[in-house]
């Protein structure tokens, strides 16, 4: 069969080798975590801890009112020695609760476990699904239960998982994938009945035979959950890529993949669903890759939320002498770090560190119109036109040449031949827009 | 770690691509046709190929060091700009006229916006237009070993296709340096197609309009596409990156319009020159055929 795929995209080096056949295995477990308060796309969370409490393993520590939020657990039994302002992953000043751990871990999330989904109707499960904490892992940090949340006026004909992990670098959907289809199964089946979804997908990229038979073997006596191979190619793993790919439907500009009947969840996601419906275990650990020719010995661990990533780099044998960059996430998306000295939190899939060589100064020259850029975007965008729009303000350009379509995939910067940090003009392009559309209102 | 930690915006990867890759990349391309220039014209083209790229080169480097400006002759780009216009030039040629054709390209037709990616129209057929404008008869007058031969356009018959076609295509006729052969033009694309430093969708437009034009109105089709500056103008010049559109439609569009303007020349202009005048026209439309192609973005509702 051949892989589907979405229209245009790039081929980086996926340096997936380095980690690929590493088997997951448990991070030393943390003499202190750092939570940071904030760790989802929503309102903000009230602490529901102070300084001196004893907290338990899965123990809820900070939760919110709002429907667009997503609550917090401690993920070490232990002390609660301050609340206080930390530099999040995504460079932002977060409040957080500083644990100290316990000599041992002993596990009270006050959820129930349920073997089968039979005993749970949808409600149920977006119940657990919002009490465990579960966002997604890809990065994006959406809570989940609201993905799985209908509108009465829509209905939903599919859930997608993403295990395209079409980042380079990254290994930890592939490994999860491998290790623990069967989790992935039961929390896919879970997030279809949350959605009222009659049919499944798992899409894969063809660079993962493994992954993709592992999940064969586990969806084949389901007949309304299928697994498709998709091309590799940059950025498949893309919410509107994939739905692209797999069911040739396009979401529309502004919309949600709702709007086509489609929910899409990652892969590790699904797995952490199912942790919180059969063992009640909230989300407070995930797995990660450490990983680049930076890292002395690359691995994928599984590490408790609010573990101080230099902690990480270390357990993967540290740093090397020649390493220039560090970077959480992938290298088309994730964000370059200044210090170790950050908290990994619920997004955070990956740990990439770049050496000298391969971070080289570019220093861009004026854009020779090849169209490259033109042919790279996923999204059918014309980057050349919009970073110089961007460049001279031009917001009503900018607006009509669909700057807010722009996914920040990263694809354009990647070809353009004269180095022109293309996505950095964009994102403060669609910065313009949206300035001037609050203003309007 | 003894090292600061780098800080920029993703992507944190970037492809091998570069200007200087593509621009050289293309040089290596146009070897075949200077070789097959060598061959059938032998020293004379040696200099005036050699003249015209260091006439370019030189003008670059003077332009950007008056202005202040990073010199960027190993960029390559003016390299190729003076071997695209040695290869429109006649053979016989005189030195002086052809350096002074790279200057003006470089000048003119490139500097004065503001150097590389500014550019509207490609330097090279600035160049080339600039002189036909000053010097028609030094221009116009074509030789092969010494002696005149009238080109193949004003020459065409129905009998021998076979022979004139394959002459035509390996280069035993009269015409500029690179116009003569075919081959080694293709062969040079080929490589460039490769590398995907082109866009084909030009040139198939292109040649495919001259071919259906020219049958279209009872002349020889086949003759009409290897004859005179067809396939290096198509192939090398209306490809330029800079000078042409950034949509694949509007690719299309623009090859199908220099390929009409060619056939209209040709057959009632009755003038040989009409590809370099056709991708020069084409080239002011570049910013209309943009705008009026963009493509419809993944989602928008038109
Ligand atoms: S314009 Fe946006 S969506 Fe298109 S390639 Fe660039 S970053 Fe990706
Ligand atoms: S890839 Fe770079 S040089 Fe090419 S058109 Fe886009 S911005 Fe210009």
């Amino acid at each position: 069969m051949k892989a589907l795929t979405f229209k245009q995209g790039i081929h980086p080096e996926y340096n997936k080798e380095l980690t690929k056949d590493k088997p997951l295995k448990n991070a030393k477990r943390p003499e202190e975590v750092i939570i940071p308060l904030k760790q989802h796309i929503g309102a903000p969370l009230k602490v529901l801890v102070k300084k001196g409490d004893q907290v338990d393993l899965g123990q809820k520590i900070a939760d919110g009112d709002s429907f667009v939020c997503a609550p917090i657990h401690a993920s070490v039994s232990g002390t609660v020695k301050e609340i206080r302002k930390v530099t999040d992953p995504g460079g932002n000043i977060v409040d957080a609760v500083v644990i100290e751990a316990a000599e041992e871990d002993k596990l009270n999330s006050g959820l129930e476990k349920h073997d089968s989904l039979d005993e749970l109707d949808p409600a149920e499960i977006r119940n657990i699904i919002r009490e465990a904490g579960i966002v997604g892992m890809g990065g994006a940090m959406f809570p989940t239960h609201v993905k799985v949340s209908i509108p009465e006026d829509k209905s939903v004909d599919y859930v997608i998982l993403n295990g395209a992990e079409c980042e380079p670098y990254l290994t930890v959907d592939h490994r999860v994938m491998v290790e623990r289809p069967k989790s992935i199964v039961f929390g896919l089946k879970a997030l279809m009945k949350a959605a009222g979804a009659p049919g499944g997908f798992i899409g894969i990229e063809e660079n993962k035979p493994e992954a993709i038979e592992s999940m064969q073997d586990a969806v084949e006596d389901d007949k309304n959950i299928e697994v498709k191979v998709l091309e590799t190619k940059y950025p498949q793993g893309g919410e509107k890529m994939l739905i692209e790919a797999i069911l040739g439907r396009e979401v529309p500009a502004g919309g949600l993949p709702l709007d086509v009947g489609v929910v899409v969840n990652n892969t590790s996601t699904a797995a952490a669903v199912a942790d919180a419906i059969r063992d009640g275990k909230p989300f407070y650990e995930r797995s990660i890759s450490i990983t680049g020719h930076g890292i002395n010995s690359p691995q994928n661990l599984i590490y408790r939320i609010g573990t101080n990533i230099g902690d990480l780099v270390e357990e993967a044998g540290g740093l090397k002498d020649n390493a220039a960059k560090v970077i959480t996430g992938g290298p088309m998306m994730g964000k370059a770090q200044k210090s170790l000295n950050i908290p990994g939190v619920k997004g955070t899939s990956g740990i990439l560190v770049l050496v000298r060589d391969e971070v080289e100064d570019y220093e861009p020259s004026p854009c020779i119109n090849c169209a490259r850029c033109v042919d790279a975007c996923p999204m059918f965008l014309m980057p050349t036109q919009l970073a110089n729009y961007a460049k001279n303000n031009m917001v009503d350009e900018l607006e009509e040449w669909q700057v807010l379509s722009c996914v920040e995939c990263g694809s354009c910067s990647f070809v353009c031949p004269a180095k022109i940090p293309l996505v950095h003009h964009l994102r403060l392009g669609k910065a313009q827009v949206m300035a001037k559309k609050r203003e309007e209102n | 770690m003894n090292n600061e930690l780098i800080v920029t915006s993703s992507p944190h990867v970037r492809s091998q691509d570069s200007v200087k890759k593509i621009m050289w990349s293309v040089v290596i391309a146009l070897l075949p046709a200077v070789f097959a220039a060598v061959y059938f014209f032998q020293a004379r083209a040696i200099s005036v190929i050699l003249t015209a790229v260091a006439g370019a080169v030189l003008t670059e480097y003077i332009f950007q060091r008056i202005r202040k400006k990073k010199i960027t002759i190993k960029d390559g780009s003016a390299v190729v700009t003076g071997l695209l216009l040695a290869l429109t030039l006649p053979p016989s040629i005189p030195l002086w006229t052809a350096f002074f054709g790279s200057v003006v390209a470089i000048g003119l037709g490139k500097q004065v916006f503001g150097g590389i990616g500014q550019n509207p129209f490609n330097p090279a057929l600035v160049g080339r237009a600039f002189l036909t404008a000053s010097y028609p008869v030094l221009m116009t007058t074509w030789t092969v070993d010494g002696v005149s031969s009238a080109t193949p356009l004003s020459q065409m018959k129905m009998e021998g296709i076979a022979t004139d076609t394959w002459n035509l295509f390996v280069g035993q006729i009269g015409g500029s340096l690179g116009e003569t052969s075919a081959l080694a033009l293709l062969l040079g694309f080929a490589y460039l197609l490769y590398k995907g430093y082109v866009n084909w969708r030009i040139p198939l437009a292109m040649v495919g309009t001259v071919f259906l034009g020219a049958f279209a109105f009872g002349t020889d089709p086949i003759f009409h596409i290897f004859a005179g500056g067809l396939m290096l103008g198509a192939l090398f010049m209306a490809t330029d990156m800079v000078s042409s559109p950034t949509t694949k439609l509007g690719r299309w569009i623009f090859g199908i319009g220099a390929g009409v303007l060619v056939v209209v020349i040709r057959l009632w202009g009755g003038y040989p020159e009409g590809v370099m005048y056709s991708i020069l026209l084409m080239n002011t439309a570049v910013p209309l055929i943009n705008r009026y192609t963009r493509p419809r973005s993944l989602g928008e509702v038109k």
